[in-house]
């Protein structure tokens, strides 16, 4: 299939995070995360569970197969298996994530939504952030204020960040000293335009490119995850 | 049995200042909202509000009610941020602890135990602890040896939830998808206060629906759209438009106070 679009690749690079996840839950926040996870239970991984971002466990078909309110999705936090797609207003080279403040958090210039999950997700269970704007804004040196739990920081035996992905590429720590690493760009993006949208200097070794989505995934996201292409709204072409 | 009827208004008479409020629900979700009206309407002041935060820290904050905001994050959910609540952070006007979503929950459950605290591991690491230094760590005894946090407990003075149904005597019933933490936030108080759609004899649907028992509650306040403009399914659902209305307002001054008027009356 030709005319694939760099939402269907971000896409694709999220259903990617879920590999070999199993009986696992799957916590994506925000669409494209959202059809990422969709689209790994339609291929790869058949067996993950995926809610109504409500109180249900919905099968494919939107079949209720279980009860999960608030209180019980604490319980899998703690207990571990899940895995959390959050988004981040900032995210740093060691992998901390900001969603509670900009600024100074006594007196921020910009209130964010406050720690939520994010404390416990990163030290309980695996932990990947969704980006859809690259940027130096948002790839920062340090974040202002620490919720997700990076891996320069005392963290526990359960701690997993596992990778980034953003509208230009897919990143992760898998380095010497934890810092993020370059895994793949998307196509038509340049390792040089992702370095010069962050703001410290990433490991680049062995870079390659992100995969296109294969022609049953195109044919999944197209008619029946996304018929009316919102990816496309949150990572513009 | 007990007939715990009362008025909204004979509810914030038992509030005093400086008291710490529970508020139950969560986000814009079945926010006990006829309860904080009557809050609003009242002299009370310098509260400190323990919250899943919606609408009512936004309401509170507004009406300077608030000293202290302890919560895990606040939004009306179909609008991300609450424009009275970054308001009151951005110009600092109100004291906060903010925590992780399950510290919060841990904290209640801990008061409702009678326990100092409980452990947990979420919050190592971040800037929980950073913000919050009078939280403290606590070691294994146990071979494990491994750190963790001793969430306090978060005792509740009052208690303010909103239930689809309850009987006079202060039996209650949630029939929506999630009972949040309603129950917990009355462990956790000293005075537990229900609202909700419709006092009923007998309740329909099955008992384990029945969420708060009569050991639970002390007083009872029938408020039919009580939660509103927060959902209440299956009763109704968030009225956006009245949300969004209370987003602009709130996001400009010059419009605020017709709304506020209109609203809370």
């Amino acid at each position: 299939m030709s005319d694939i679009t760099r939402a269907e690749v971000c896409v694709a690079a999220c259903a990617d995070l879920f590999l070999g996840a199993g009986e696992t839950l799957a916590s994506p926040m925000g669409l494209i995360p959202s059809l990422g996870a969709k689209l790994a239970r339609l291929t790869t991984e058949p067996d993950l569970l995926l809610s109504d971002g409500e109180a249900f466990l919905l099968t494919p078909q939107s079949t209720v197969e279980g009860w999960l309110p608030y209180r019980k999705v604490f319980d899998v936090v703690a207990h571990g298996r899940r895995h959390v797609v959050m988004g981040a207003n900032q995210v740093d080279r060691f992998g901390n994530q900001n969603i509670s403040a900009i600024g100074d958090h006594a007196r921020p210039t910009r209130q964010l939504l406050g720690f939520r999950g994010a404390p416990g997700n990163t030290v309980n269970h695996r932990t990947s952030y969704w980006v859809p704007r690259h940027s130096t804004r948002v790839l920062v040196e340090a974040v202002d204020v620490v919720s997700g739990v990076g891996y320069d920081r005392a963290a526990g035996p359960f701690h997993d960040v596992h990778r980034v992905v953003t509208n230009l590429a897919v990143l992760d720590f898998d380095t010497p000293d934890h810092s993020m690493r370059v895994v793949s760009v998307h196509p038509g993006v340049s390792v040089d335009e992702v370095q010069k949208q962050t703001s410290f200097p990433l490991v680049v070794q062995d870079v390659t490119e992100t995969r296109l989505p294969t022609d049953e995934e195109l044919e999944l996201i197209r008619t029946r995850l996304d018929p009316g292409s919102k990816r496309d709204r949150e990572v513009p072409q | 049995m007990r007939d715990k009827r009362m008025t909204a208004d004979e509810v914030v008479g038992e509030i005093k200042d400086g008291m710490t409020v529970g508020i139950g629900g969560w986000g814009s979700r079945r926010k006990p909202m006829a309860l904080v009206k009557a809050l609003l309407r009242s002299g009370v002041k310098d509260l400190t509000v323990v919250t899943y935060g919606g609408p009512d820290a936004g309401l509170l904050c507004a009406a300077g009610k608030v000293r202290k905001l302890v919560y895990g994050f606040v939004s009306l959910d179909s609008i991300p941020y609450d424009p009275w609540f970054k308001r009151a952070r951005e110009t600092a006007s109100i004291e906060v602890l903010e925590l992780d979503e399950g510290m919060f929950q841990t904290g209640l459950r801990a008061a409702g135990h009678r326990l100092p605290f409980l452990p947990i591991r979420a919050g190592l690491g971040s800037d929980v602890l950073k913000y919050a230094p009078e939280l403290k760590t606590i070691r294994s005894p146990y071979d494990d040896g491994e750190e963790l946090v001793a969430m306090p407990a978060l005792k509740l003075d009052v208690a303010l939830v909103h239930l689809n149904r309850a009987d006079r005597h202060g039996n209650a019933q949630y029939l929506g998808p999630d009972p949040y933490f309603d129950d917990l936030f009355c462990l956790a108080a000293d005075r537990r206060y229900v609202s909700c759609e419709q006092i009923v004899e007998t309740f329909d649907g099955p008992p384990q629906t029945l969420l708060l028992n009569r050991m639970m509650v002390d007083g009872v306040v029938e408020a039919p759209g009580g939660a509103g403009f927060t959902s209440c399914v299956p009763d109704y659902g968030r009225d956006e438009a009245l949300q969004r209305e209370y987003a602009e307002a709130a996001s400009d001054l010059e419009k605020w106070p017709d709304f506020y008027e209109r609203f809370v009356g």
